[in-house]
């Protein structure tokens, strides 16, 4: 059974003066997450991820279209109780302190009062904020708030987890921390679903991403057979100090460093070059296939039209 | 801060005084009912705190005119047609002229009758409308029939049974008088009622004096022939202890003609005998303030 | 009942407490003890009147602006900061929330009145040197005080689901100002024609009847109040709470949450 089954969420907003003219959030979205997997949701802000997550978590109504979570309509009141949201940037009760704020959200997730404290100080040691459970959310910085929405998320130990940039705000070291946090979460047989527009995290961490793009699915699959579909470059190195003429007619980039040159060009050439290196006399050393980024993919997929500002990292 | 306060107590000065509609806020007790929001019974406490003080302080003033108690009572006894003190209030000090009152007797009675009809049991009421048709409008018949009515009340004080035969046939009398001024000093705590009364019972006492030793002067003329010369003749004649003496103190006189006379006439601002011919009241009505 | 309505509203009174509402109850105190101690001065003969038609009118004004202005943000507020997020992500009902949010505010306006009450006591007992058995009817005023409490909330609550917190006070405020009113809009339904008949006597009963519910003179008075008109105020109280209620639920039910 798919942890998430989404099958054709849309979500057209009426916009204007006298909300006449649509605008499309989302079109008709299919996807599916299996069980135990940690899915990324990419995109560029404004494509629509976080409209998706809303939908989901029933803060949004879609104009057509249903999902089922973990089997069961999504809905129905008793699915929440197995789901765990952070939301992007998260606010909460600021008169609250980290201990009362879980306290009261596991009384609402109807986590028994026994188990409660247990697991409360338990996942406060997860995410490194034991110190602090004692002071008031107001005086939290943002990294600390962001910890805080992880704990909120977890508590209840939900089989499925849906997080919206779960790294924001953090530093580098808070980044590892969730990073490992995600996998534990799969090492332990839960869902992971994450929207975020960072891909060096999606490269580090999921098993399959999606990439979405003004409302519209681009793309479905592990990374490898995503990137695969892209042309690759390959790195080619050689002794000594000169670069051949045939070399820069094929308009590869060249480095001289030290005894070596390195040239970079895509994958057609290969042949091309070594030829061009043999005719010459030179010594090849290696040569290597540079793995495609995400980022290439990225950029590629999405190059005919415009990205929104500030996005990609 | 210090400047501000000078330049305050200047411009204090300069101003003309707060002309009389500002102590009302709004004149119409509908209005003022609407305006109360449904907290009728905290406004007519207001209203009638204001209405005292309005009282007071313009007697304290010296002031003729009191144009406004009217109003101030007429909008506290809308606002709370229960609370009894304003009825009081207006018993007393609506019917008399200027400057002991504002000259209303009209408007006196209709405030009691309102009184009556909202408050039915309370035989107090009864009293007050008897007591304005008897001090003020010398009505001895309209008061008598207040004073039956009040009677009648369940639980009403006996007195009123008798201020009611009094009306019949001894309402000029003295003793009818003072039952009612004491009746009224006791039956109020607001201290100008007091005040008022005291002072009524004090010239009530003046008149009683002049009318009595008038008639021993007449006497006297008769037996003797002549007029006496002076208090002690009378004195003697009617062998009285000593020189009657009126609430002040001071001796009653006797002038040329034989009119008894009383030695300070501005001390005794509701006597009616005693006053010497042509007398006008100049200086303002002065209560002696009680003990 | 439901442990997850208890937990929101308790939270919701813990809420109030911390946004220091109780402190009221400072400028209260010392509002009737200011009347008890100088009423003997001002008032003559009436120290009773005063102390208990303006105990009860404190009593009322101060709660209808507590209800009115931390009512109109108990859920826009919650939805500007986007805090709801993370509590509708839970198995919560949205009725649940509305329901939990509504007697929390009425939880902390009882409280206060609590309070209040006793104060208006204590100032009783100083200015009277005793308490007599028909001074138990400002419980009854303070009952009905309460009960209007209950409707102002539920209106504030119904506005706060779709308004502005501004315009949401402003409409719960006429509201209570019409509302006071509405023995003089039966009067006028009753000597008009024709359509503004209709409008008027519809307007008379859709709008809340609080002047039913005001009997702070009355009580000042000492005159008793019938068991006939407590039980109907009360029935109608909670039917016209419920029915604003539902109005939220309504619409908090559909509503977007950007």
């Amino acid at each position: 059974m798919p942890a998430i089954e989404i099958l054709g969420l849309e979500k057209t907003y009426m916009v204007g003066f006298w909300r006449k003219r649509p605008k499309r959030a989302l079109k008709p979205l299919h996807l599916t997450v299996e069980t135990g997997e940690i899915f990324g949701f990419l995109g560029p802000n404004g494509a629509g991820k976080t409209t998706t997550l809303k939908m989901l978590m029933g803060l949004v109504f879609p104009t057509s279209g249903t999902a089922r979570i973990l089997g069961q309509e999504w809905t129905e009141p008793s699915v929440k109780a197995q789901i765990g949201f952070l939301p992007e940037q998260p606010y909460f009760y600021d008169y609250l302190t980290a201990h009362e704020l879980l306290n009261y959200y596991g009384q609402l997730s109807g986590v028994p009062a026994i188990d409660r404290k247990h697991r409360i100080e338990e996942v406060l040691q997860q995410v490194g904020l034991t110190d602090v459970k004692g002071v008031q959310l107001r005086k939290f910085s943002k990294g600390m708030l962001q910890r805080a929405g992880i704990a909120q998320a977890i508590l209840h130990d939900p089989r499925l987890v849906f997080f919206d940039e779960p790294m924001s705000g953090l530093d580098p070291l808070g980044r590892r921390e969730v990073r490992d946090l995600m996998e534990q979460l799969k090492q332990r047989g839960k869902t992971v679903f994450f929207s975020t527009h960072i891909l060096s995290d999606a490269e580090a961490l999921c098993d399959r991403v999606a990439i979405i793009h003004k409302g519209e699915l681009r793309g479905v699959g592990t990374i490898e057979e995503l990137t695969s579909t892209v042309q690759g470059k390959v790195e080619i190195i050689w002794q000594g100090t000169v670069v051949p003429a045939s070399m820069k007619a094929l308009g590869v980039e060249c480095h001289v460093s030290g005894e070596t040159v390195r040239g970079v060009l895509s994958e057609r050439q290969q042949d091309a070059a070594i030829d061009a290196l043999r005719r010459e006399r030179m010594r090849l050393v290696s040569i290597t296939p540079l793995r495609t980024s995400l980022e290439s993919y990225f950029v590629e997929k999405l190059q005919h039209s415009e990205t929104t500002a500030g996005t990609l990292v | 801060m210090g400047a501000s306060v000078l330049l305050q107590h200047h411009i204090d000065e300069i101003r003309p005084r707060a002309t009389i509609e500002d102590v009302l806020y709004v004149s119409s007790p509908a209005i003022v009912k609407r305006a109360s929001l449904g907290f009728n019974g905290l406004m007519a406490c207001i209203y009638w705190t204001r209405a005292v003080q309005y009282f007071g302080n313009r007697h304290h003033d010296r002031s003729e005119t009191f144009n406004e108690l009217a109003p101030l009572l007429e909008i506290t006894t809308t606002l709370d047609p229960n609370m009894i003190p304003p009825y009081q209030f207006g018993a007393t000090f609506l019917a008399p002229r200027s400057p002991s009152g504002a000259g209303e007797p009209d408007r006196a009675i209709k405030l009691m009758e309102y009184g009556i009809q909202h408050n039915p049991d309370n035989w107090h009421l009864y009293y007050d409308l008897g007591f304005v048709y008897y001090t003020e409008l010398k009505d001895y018949k309209k008061a008598g029939e207040a004073f039956d009515r009040g009677s009648k009340v369940p639980n009403a004080h006996p007195f009123l049974k008798l201020l009611a035969a009094q009306m019949e046939e001894h309402a000029g009398d003295f003793a009818t008088a003072r039952m009612l001024w004491t009746a009224t000093y006791e039956g109020s705590h607001e201290k100008n009622i007091r005040q008022n009364a005291r002072e009524h019972l004090r010239c009530l006492k003046v008149d009683e004096d002049v009318t009595n030793l008038q008639a021993a002067v007449d006497r006297f003329t008769q037996l003797n022939g002549r007029l006496p010369t002076s208090m002690w003749e009378v004195a003697m004649a009617e062998n009285l202890r000593g020189i009657p003496v009126d609430p002040d103190g001071d001796p009653y006189q006797i002038s040329g003609d034989g009119h008894v006379l009383v030695k300070n006439p501005d001390d005794f601002p509701f006597i009616t005998q005693g006053l010497p011919p042509g007398y006008k009241r100049t200086s303002p009505v002065k209560f002696h303030s009680e003990s | 009942m439901n442990s997850r309505i208890l937990h929101i509203a308790s939270n919701t009174f813990r809420e109030a407490v911390r946004d220091r509402v109780l402190y009221n109850l400072i400028a209260f105190a010392v509002l009737i003890s200011g009347a008890a101690i100088l009423v003997g001065e001002i008032s003559i003969e009436i120290e009773r009147l005063v102390v208990v038609n303006l105990g009860l009118t404190a009593v009322s004004l101060f709660g209808v602006v507590i209800a009115i202005f931390i009512g109109i943000g108990l859920v826009s507020k919650e939805i500007e900061k986007r805090t709801l997020y993370t509590v509708l992500s839970r198995p919560v009902r949205r009725w649940e929330f509305i329901v939990g949010k509504f007697l929390g505010l009425a939880g902390t306006l009882v409280v206060n009145t609590l309070f209040m009450a006793i104060g208006v006591f204590a100032a009783l007992f100083y200015v009277a040197h005793k308490l007599s058995a028909p001074d138990a009817l400002i419980v009854v005023a303070l009952y009905f005080i309460i009960l209007e409490f209950l409707i102002i909330c539920s209106l504030s609550l119904l506005f706060s689901s779709f308004s502005t917190p501004l315009l949401s006070a402003v409409f719960a405020f006429s509201l209570f100002v019409i509302g006071s009113f509405a023995d003089d809009l039966r009067g006028f339904a009753r000597v008009t024609h024709g359509i503004t008949k209709w409008f008027a006597t519809g307007a008379a009963y859709l709008l809340p009847n609080f002047s039913a519910l005001n009997v702070i003179s009355a009580v000042a008075h000492q005159k008793h109040i019938g068991v006939q008109l407590i039980l109907q105020n009360t029935l109608y109280a909670l039917v016209y709470a419920a029915m604003a209620l539902s109005g939220a639920v309504l619409i908090f039910e559909r509503r977007n949450l950007k």
